[in-house]
């Protein structure tokens, strides 16, 4: 496992974690044993069936939650320092606009509620409405939006404050694959744009392959790693339909989902626990 | 961006009534009114003078003059001089001054009852032993029968004297209002503070966002869709609990007060104690649409949820 793929340091970098949850029936474990390393600037997928902790994991990473056993660092700080810092941003499932907020206040809140000054923050939420497409829409509400332009919204908000990490958890689970594919086309460039680092959950095997440097695999009863592979498509191909085609692209969809299945593969990327 | 464009177009446009179904809901509204007078005037045309009785008891009203005058003879009535003292005003506008009086000693309840319901919405959801504590207590205060305690409060107020100010009685009837309006307001910003989804707050800690910031960003515009029914609620509230603490305490200038005794002089001049009636419905009415004027200023905080 590469320590350093886009240049310094380490993003996250997860020891022996392990996450149980007190249930009615008693105590489930949701998450054990989990090493993980994510390098600065690196797309890292976690993917893998519902209730296998790939949510789990992003959501300690985010400090939404506190592991139960083992060691989170972000940046070499605790993920409540992290979180406290700024230095990640975050994208959920639902856009979770805020629907009283045009776009732009929605894209600017957390600029606001850090104290950046009104005028330092019209130009960056402009800034930010570019990147993401929508510009023309500044002004609308959330509820004259289509869900993919909701969850650029969100993307949009989640760049606010140039983190240096990405969190994103099925940002794109709820839209249609056509949608869906115009999306990660989008999120390619914008994290090629911003040189942020990528920890993003999907259960989709293609989307996994066309967005990361690495997909790590996952597996349920218990939430565990299980596999990782390298994608090994490099940051200066573009992703665009035509990656979609090749049989490059097909290999690693075969990879991952053989990873999935537990069937044998090859051993490349493989990473024992 | 032509996608987008389309996408825009069929997305969901924002609430605007247009002008057609406004007029529609308008004629809806008088012909409810309509068929409530129809109705009155059919079972006056049709039912027993001496009403229905079932078993020993009168199921349906009797249908004399006495006890249903005519639609018509009401609305004639407040036409007519309130008494046949020479120069006495017209009977709706001595009915619409005492309304009036009542109106804002009911605005002023309101505020009160307001301003007490979101103190204690708020002290609840941030404070969770208060909501344990307090919620019980306040849902039974509702139940303490207002004509019980309606003397007690005028009693009090009575007492109160500072540095030469003395408690006026209608300050009594507007304290004994906020007692009813305060409870729908405090239960709805209860309610409506904890309706954020979790997401939204989720991402208020995922920015260090303080209490105070999540409440003004997040948890008090989410409670406004709570908030507004239930100030109107607290409107509607307020309006009763004048016409009651005023009939209870003695309050001599306000529609309750005429109630009673215009209700008094029925035998004579049955027509005459419907005129309070509709003045006190009126007014009910006035309190529900301003507060309705402060749901149009805050339209924003009402958009439907993004998805």
């Amino acid at each position: 496992m590469s320590e350093t793929i886009n240049g310094d340091g380490v993003a996250v970098a997860a020891n022996g974690v392990g996450k149980t949850f007190d249930t009615r029936s008693g105590e489930v474990q949701a998450l054990t044993g989990v090493d993980l390393r994510v390098a600065a600037g690196e797309f890292v997928s976690l993917i893998g069936p519902s209730g296998c902790g790939k949510s789990t994991l992003m959501r300690l990473l985010a400090d939404l939650d506190s592991p139960s056993e083992g060691t989170i660092e972000v940046f070499g700080k605790t993920p409540a320092q992290a979180r406290r810092d700024q230095d990640y941003g975050i994208a959920f499932q639902q856009a979770g606009l805020l629907p009283w907020r045009t776009v732009a206040a929605n894209i600017g809140l957390p600029l606001e509620l850090h104290g950046t000054d009104r005028a330092a923050r019209a130009a960056r939420v402009a800034e930010l409405a570019e990147l993401v497409g929508l510009s023309d829409f500044a002004d609308r509400y959330p509820d004259q939006l289509s869900g993919g332009m909701q969850q650029r919204v969100a993307i949009a908000r989640s760049l606010a404050e140039q983190p240096r990490l990405l969190l994103m958890d099925e940002p794109f689970g709820a839209l249609d694959e056509m949608t869906r594919e115009r999306m990660q086309a989008e999120l390619s460039r914008i994290v090629g744009e911003s040189g942020a680092a990528v920890v993003f959950v999907t259960h989709s095997i293609p989307e996994a392959v066309f967005l990361s440097d690495r997909v790590v695999v996952m597996s349920p009863r218990p939430g565990r790693i299980t596999g990782v592979v390298d994608i090994g498509i490099g940051r200066d191909v573009p992703r665009d339909e035509s990656l979609r085609e090749t049989t490059a692209f097909f290999a690693k969809v075969t990879e991952v989902r053989e990873a999935l299945h537990g069937t044998p593969v090859t051993a490349s990327g493989r990473e024992g626990r | 961006m032509t996608a987008d464009a389309a996408q825009v177009l069929r997305a969901r446009r924002p609430r605007a009534r247009s002008r057609a179904a406004r007029v529609r809901v308008a004629l809806l509204g008088v012909l409810g009114v309509l068929a409530v007078a129809a109705a009155w005037e059919l079972y006056k045309a049709l039912g027993p003078d001496d009403g229905v009785v079932v078993a020993g008891t009168r199921v349906l009203p009797r249908t004399t003059d006495l006890a249903m005058p005519h639609t018509w003879e009401m609305v004639a009535r407040l036409l007519e001089p309130t008494t046949s003292q020479a120069g006495a005003a017209p009977l709706w506008l001595t009915v619409a001054q005492a309304a009036l009086v009542s109106l804002a000693i009911a605005g002023v309840g309101w505020v009160v009852g307001t301003l007490v319901g979101v103190g204690l919405g708020l002290l609840m959801q941030v404070w969770r032993v208060a909501e344990h504590g307090l919620l019980p207590w306040i849902v039974l205060s509702q139940t303490v029968p207002l004509i019980a305690f309606a003397p007690v409060v005028r009693s009090w107020g009575a007492r109160i004297e500072i540095a030469g100010w003395q408690w006026p009685p209608w300050l009594s009837v507007a304290v004994i209002a906020s007692y009813l309006a305060f409870f729908p307001v405090a239960i709805g910003t209860l309610k409506g503070l904890q309706s954020p989804q979790h997401t939204h707050l989720e991402l208020m800690h995922s920015y260090g966002a303080s209490r105070w910031q999540t409440l003004r960003s997040v948890r008090l515009p989410a409670a406004v869709p709570y908030l507004l029914p239930a100030l109107r609620l607290g409107a509607a509230s307020a309006v009763i609990g004048t016409v009651v603490a005023e009939v209870s305490t003695g309050y001599l200038d306000g529609i309750g007060r005429q109630l009673v005794a215009f209700a008094g002089q029925a035998s004579g001049d049955p027509a005459k104690a419907w005129a309070p009636i509709f003045g006190a419905i009126a007014l009910g009415l006035v309190a529900a649409g301003l507060v309705g004027l402060a749901g149009v200023a805050l339209r924003t905080y009402r958009r439907g949820e993004a998805s």
